[in-house]
């Protein structure tokens, strides 16, 4: 199997590698595995005024189709709002990277980890308007 | 010139010794003939050549020029011993012995004869990948009738002690086959010694063609099989189809020269090997999979700790090399060899399968002056061990 420019230039230069200090301002954290592969992705989402992402690292465990997903995200969910980066679906994902089949999970694996940061930051958010 | 990317996957395949391909050549265009015409010159000048062949694989085995059966390849002659035997001696047994770390093509030929009816025990290994023979005698019952074990592992290389086995199997009347694509041209194998009734081989893991093999089947004391493939009754009926003498004759010569040039290659293919292990290991967190020791020089398995294996091989592509990670198969498993050896899945999730062979030769000298480049990722200086044969430099 071969893989695709836009696969091998993410794994190349992968975009937004890192993680973000543990008590910045507006940080959440998605933490998921694939099940299938054993694989391991963290996105962490910095949210600033009005839900929007202002910025975005992932660190990924995992094959190259994982690490160009998670890196793909962080590109994508930038500027967009909350709610807007949960609209990012893994199809979107594997059509960008061109993926194949056995691949599509690692994209699918990218959009958990939109949903859990999103969550994460919900929790966060709903923790501090009640306190 | 050092030709990019280098080859490490001899345990995949091995190209075929340009020797070979000449000798091999003359049979596809000029002798052509089926070796089965007993009518004309043709026929008879294409049997000489699969007789002379037959002779050669004979001989780097040390058997009889009968006890030699033409297959398409190991996964046939796998298939043929095991179901083969299993099927012709079903009225004294049902159960059937193997190793969990063995070729796909021994284990699933097992699950088909589960289908079948028959009963088999999978034995784990240890830790070394090595069979325990304590416990493997405790895995034989009085209706074991076949026990198959391979000689080297084609993942870890490590080398079973078949020579114990066999004991143990022939003092109990049970067949023992042994899966020898991976050890011809590595190993001595002398079956005039050992108690081995079944040994399949493969002419493309040592310098021939693809799609070609041999099965060994013992005459004395006479090892019966049911036929798998039936047609025109060639092979003594063993496998019928018309035989094809250029890859027989490209297998002839690929185990002659195994037997002639075994030695000096395997010294040299040693000292490649320690250098790249040398190399490897001034990496922290780098662990070898299965036994240093009892182990052929051709075989470095090493798992790279917190790295992904797919990832690897793409920040390593320079080397063509092989990995046990999930995510490099399509069934999304890691290697079910290495987890039979006990390591955890991420450890198997992070191994690359390093295999040397005969145009592997030292090289580095050249690939480092073009590596400055790539100091930024840890493997670069073991390319600096070992390099290319294209032009053995
Ligand atoms: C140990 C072992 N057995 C069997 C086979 C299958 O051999 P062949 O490709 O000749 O069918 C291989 C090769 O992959 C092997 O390594
Ligand atoms: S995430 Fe493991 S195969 Fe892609």
């Amino acid at each position: 199997m071969s893989y695709s420019v836009k696969v091998l230039d993410h794994y190349e230069n992968p975009r937004n590698v890192g993680s973000f200090g543990k008590e910045e301002e507006g940080v959440a954290t998605g933490m998921v595995g694939a099940p299938a592969c054993g694989d391991v992705m963290k996105l962490q989402i910095k949210v600033g005024k009005g839900g929007v992402i202002e910025d975005a690292k992932f660190k990924t465990y995992g094959c190259g189709s994982a690490i160009a997903s998670s890196s793909l995200v962080t590109e994508w969910v930038k500027g967009k709002t909350i709610d807007q980066a949960l609209d990012i679906k893994n199809t979107q994902i594997a059509d960008e990277l061109a993926l194949p089949p056995v691949k599509i999970h690692c994209s699918i694996l990218a959009e958990d980890a939109i949903k859990a940061a999103v969550a994460d930051y919900k929790k966060k958010h709903s923790e501090q308007v009640s306190a | 010139m050092l030709k990019l990317p280098i080859y490490l996957d001899y345990s995949a395949t091995t190209p075929v010794d340009p020797r070979v391909a000449e000798k091999m050549i003359p049979y596809l265009v000029e002798k052509f003939g089926n070796p089965a015409s007993r009518s004309h010159s043709f026929g008879w000048e294409a049997e000489a050549a699969v007789e002379e062949a037959r002779e050669e694989v004979a001989r780097l085995v040390n058997a009889d020029t009968k006890e030699i059966v033409w297959t398409s390849g190991a996964t046939e002659s796998n298939n043929l011993a095991l179901k083969g035997a299993a099927q012709f001696y079903a009225g004294k047994g049902k159960h059937l012995v193997t190793v969990k770390t063995e070729h796909k093509a021994v284990l699933d030929t097992c699950r088909e004869l589960e289908r079948q009816g028959f009963e088999v025990s999978y034995l784990d290994v240890r830790d070394d990948g090595l069979l325990d023979l304590d416990m493997f005698q405790a895995a034989l019952r009085p209706d074991t009738i076949v026990v198959s074990v391979m000689l080297v592992n084609n993942e870890i290389g490590v080398i079973q002690p078949i020579a114990e086995i066999g004991e143990i199997c022939r003092a109990r009347g049970i067949l023992f086959h042994v899966d020898a694509a991976q050890a011809t041209g590595k190993v001595a194998i002398d079956l005039a010694a050992l108690k081995v009734d079944l040994m399949s081989f493969s002419a493309h893991k040592t310098y021939g063609p693809k799609g070609i093999g041999a099965l060994y089947v013992r005459r004395k004391p006479r090892v019966r099989l049911n036929a798998q493939m039936h047609g025109g009754g060639h092979e003594r009926g063993f496998r019928s189809g018309t035989l094809p003498t250029h890859q027989i004759v490209g297998m002839g010569e690929a185990f002659r020269l195994a037997r002639l040039e075994m030695g000096a290659e395997n010294e040299r293919i040693r000292m490649l090997r320690d250098r790249l292990l040398k190399g490897l290991s001034d990496i922290e967190h780098v662990y070898v999979n299965g036994d240093m020791e009892r182990r052929v020089p051709h075989n470095l398995n090493i798992s790279f700790a917190y790295v992904e294996g797919e990832s690897l091989l793409m920040a390593i592509k320079d080397l063509a090399v092989s990995s046990g990670s999930a995510c490099t198969s399509a069934s999304l498993e890691p290697s079910y060899v290495l987890r039979a050896l006990g390591r955890e899945d991420e450890l198997a999730h992070s191994s690359i399968r390093f295999t040397l062979g005969r145009f592997t030769s030292v090289g580095g000298h050249r690939l480092c002056d073009q590596a400055p480049a790539r100091q930024d990722w840890p493997l670069a200086r073991t390319l600096a061990a070992v390099g290319n044969g294209a032009g053995r430099c």
